[in-house]
């Protein structure tokens, strides 16, 4: 019987859809279900639902006023990124020197140890200097950054404030040719790029759904946003000092994100003129109440799942790959160190965006995940630079500079890791969300061309005017 | 041990994965914004001798073909019927929040419906007659605070009820207009024929009316192999979308 049925249900199933076809059915059946539905539930609310007082309810989004109006919105959204900005980095710079000395004392230790058994040196190298010194540095560089961020935003996002931030911009998204539920899945971007692919499913326009999906690298991720920050408190405040260089490096990551969220705009008005046309379709954006968040519990979640998580990975990444830097460093073919040669391979074309060798080798190496890009590079140079004890973030300035680093090096390190390609995870969930090599393949191809074009360009005019 | 699958449906942004964690005990980061659970999460928890399997799945505003959340959450309720559906609702925005539950309650009669922040309700001066609205759906109706942990035995005492089938819910059904209750009628007794009770035919009987051609392909799917028909592999709690 089951497989009987099994084999005649399809076709009776579309004999039936065609006497409902011959009733007349179309839009007007869909409105009408839907009305008669409305109706139902006001009348039950009417008899279920009272209310002491309207304005009470009312006063609740009074907030929105501020946050969503026409004036203030802009402002008021980049003070309080300008704020989060600010507290990260002037609250990361302590314990990150603090968290130095620690692994320095116990580095000491270490070799000590190592000395008094009279370990060779290949093995001491491996160990200390290659696993130990690396993973340290990557702990002591990016966790208070992270443990500082992630929370501050996560209590934001509790808040109910990322809904506002898409209200305000759902308009400009809507002008570039894209869905205003752009807005928000852009937000979850700001998170995790890989999420926010999957969250597209909220756009219901496969056209807008897919403008949504190619644009969403162009928000820095968790994976990003220590690189981000550490560049810009590192190099882009040479001359400034005090409370006003940590003012000055919170507009630059913050220029970063408004870079970011301007070539979100252009690249969907882009599209969808070309590849992507047609009429952006409307939505209604919910608005929620605004809810004191769980302030413990939201720091303790975020701490958990974010800066934890990235961290971990970013060790896990950094432990092996020190090793194997430190290998290549030190194993020397034709008077140079093997890693030399590769950085050297890629040096022209490096040198030609504003970067070097070492720099295009991890971000290449550092398509898993962007949050491992920065321990490659820190790797690549400790092994073939001369070997710096750790000191704190001063320090890493000091390794970048004798790698012959320039303020142009870090804007445009900072530029391409905003906008270059996104990372292998996200890359395949857009695979699996479009089923289609070729969108994949654009989706990285052009964030690619698009990183490659700007860095060139602020490169050749820096050196043009002699800027540096 | 017996095992129950429960399914947690809901406008996005009603505290559903504020509810999730309260009962797995399980500490996702939630966020007050829409959207925030697209693929669904699957948890597991115990209550007196019951295992229970539970399903998050995505916030929606209905759960007809708008977009793929909304297929997701009506086919997992449909096709994949979880012993009880909880529709989670926002008590500060009940009339628009009804709207799915009235939706899920055509699809199932499996159902408790859950009000959720109701201490934000009260500290805003808005009364629910839990009772009333509970004789007006037809289902068991509670009302909670998922983040203040409180009516949580009572929805889980009214949920294990409806699984054991020591209650058996009977929704109110929504009258349409004269004319497309004269066409359900005339599809009705052609579905129940052919799917016999494996599906609504009141709720597919609207479907068809409405034209809803995606749905009415994952239909055909499920139909001709019930087994080979998967859509989505869920997602554990403890491994988020992101790597």
């Amino acid at each position: 019987m089951g497989k009987q049925l099994a084999i005649s249900a399809p076709s009776q199933l579309d004999a039936l859809v065609k006497k409902a076809q011959r009733m007349g059915t179309g839009d007007s059946i869909r409105d009408s279900i839907v009305s008669d539905i409305y109706k139902t539930t006001h009348g039950i609310c009417r008899e279920v639902v009272q209310y002491e007082d309207q304005q009470k309810l009312a006063n609740s989004y009074q907030l929105d006023r501020i946050f969503t109006s026409k004036i203030w919105g802009f402002p008021i959204m980049l003070a309080i990124l300008g704020l989060i900005f600010w507290i990260t980095i002037a609250g990361a710079n302590v314990p990150s020197s603090m968290l130095a000395d620690m692994f320095g004392v116990i580095e000491g230790y270490l070799t000590a140890g190592f000395l008094a058994v009279n370990a060779p040196d290949w093995l001491h190298g491996i160990l200390v200097l290659g696993l130990f010194r690396g993973t340290s540095w990557v702990i002591s560089v990016m966790l208070p950054p992270m443990a500082i961020f992630f929370p501050t935003f996560a209590l934001l996002e509790n808040f109910g404030y990322l809904p506002r931030v898409a209200f305000n911009m759902d308009r400009m998204f809507k002008r570039a040719g894209g869905h205003g539920k752009q807005a928000l899945t852009m937000s979850m971007g700001f998170g995790c790029n890989a999420a926010a692919i999957i969250s597209t499913r909220i756009i219901e326009s496969p056209r807008e759904r897919m403008l949504a999906i190619l644009t969403n690298n162009f928000v820095p991720c968790n994976g990003r946003w220590p690189t981000l920050i550490l560049l810009a408190s590192l190099f882009m405040v040479v001359s400034s000092s005090g409370g006003i260089q940590t003012i000055v490096t919170a507009s630059i990551v913050m220029g970063m994100v408004l870079i970011g969220i301007i070539t979100t705009f252009t690249v969907s008005w882009v599209l969808s003129k070309t590849a992507l046309r047609g009429v952006p379709t409307h939505y209604t954006l919910e608005l929620p109440p605004y809810r004191r968040p769980q302030i413990w519990k939201t720091i303790l979640l975020s701490s958990r799942d974010k800066s934890w998580s990235v961290l971990k990975r970013a060790v896990i990444v950094a432990a092996p790959a020190g090793v194997i830097t430190w290998i290549l460093g030190n194993i020397f073919v034709g008077g140079d160190s093997i890693l030399t040669h590769m950085a050297a391979f890629f040096e022209p074309f490096g040198h030609l965006i504003g970067l070097d060798g070492f720099i295009i080798m991890a971000f290449i190496l550092g398509l898993p995940a962007n949050e491992i890009v920065l321990p490659i590079l820190l790797m690549g140079y400790l092994s073939s630079g001369a070997m710096v004890e750790l000191d704190g973030l001063d320090n890493v300035k000091e390794i970048f500079l004798q790698q012959g680093w320039t303020w142009l090096t870090a804007l445009n390190m900072m530029l391409f890791s905003l906008l270059h390609y996104p990372c292998g995870t996200t890359l395949f969930n857009i695979y699996k969300e479009t089923k289609s090599k070729k969108w994949t393949l654009l989706s990285a191809l052009i964030p690619l061309a698009i990183a490659i074009a700007v860095t060139f360009t602020t490169a050749q005019l820096a050196r043009y005017f002699g800027w540096v | 041990m017996k095992t129950y699958t429960i399914a947690l449906a809901g406008n996005p942004n009603t505290g559903k994965s504020t509810l999730f964690n309260t009962l797995t005990n399980m500490r996702q980061h939630t966020g007050n914004w829409a959207g925030k659970t697209v693929l669904r999460a699957e948890g597991t928890f115990q209550h007196l001798d019951t295992q229970f399997t539970l399903v998050d799945l995505p916030g929606t505003y209905s759960l007809y073909s708008n977009s793929a959340d909304e297929e997701a959450a009506r086919d997992y309720i449909i096709f994949e019927k979880p012993d009880v559906t909880i529709v989670v609702l926002d008590a500060t925005s009940l009339e628009r929040n009804l709207n799915l539950a009235i939706q899920v309650l055509e699809m199932t009669n499996q159902v408790v419906v859950c009000i959720n922040l109701i201490d934000e309700a009260k500290r805003l001066g808005i009364h629910i007659d839990i009772r009333k609205m509970e004789q007006k759906l037809g289902v068991p109706t509670v009302a909670i605070s998922a983040r203040n942990k409180t009516g949580i035995n009572e929805l889980l005492s009214q949920v294990l009820k409806v699984a054991s089938g020591e209650i058996v819910p009977s929704p109110t059904p929504i009258t349409y207009n004269d004319e497309i209750e004269q066409k359900i009628n005339e599809l009705v007794p052609s579905i129940q024929e052919m799917l016999g009770d494996r599906l609504p035919a009141r709720w597919v009987a609207l479907r068809l009316l409405d034209g809803d051609e995606s749905l009415l392909t994952t239909m055909k799917l499920w139909l001709t192999d019930q087994d080979s028909y998967k859509k989505e592999e869920a997602l554990q709690y403890g491994q988020t979308a992101c790597h």
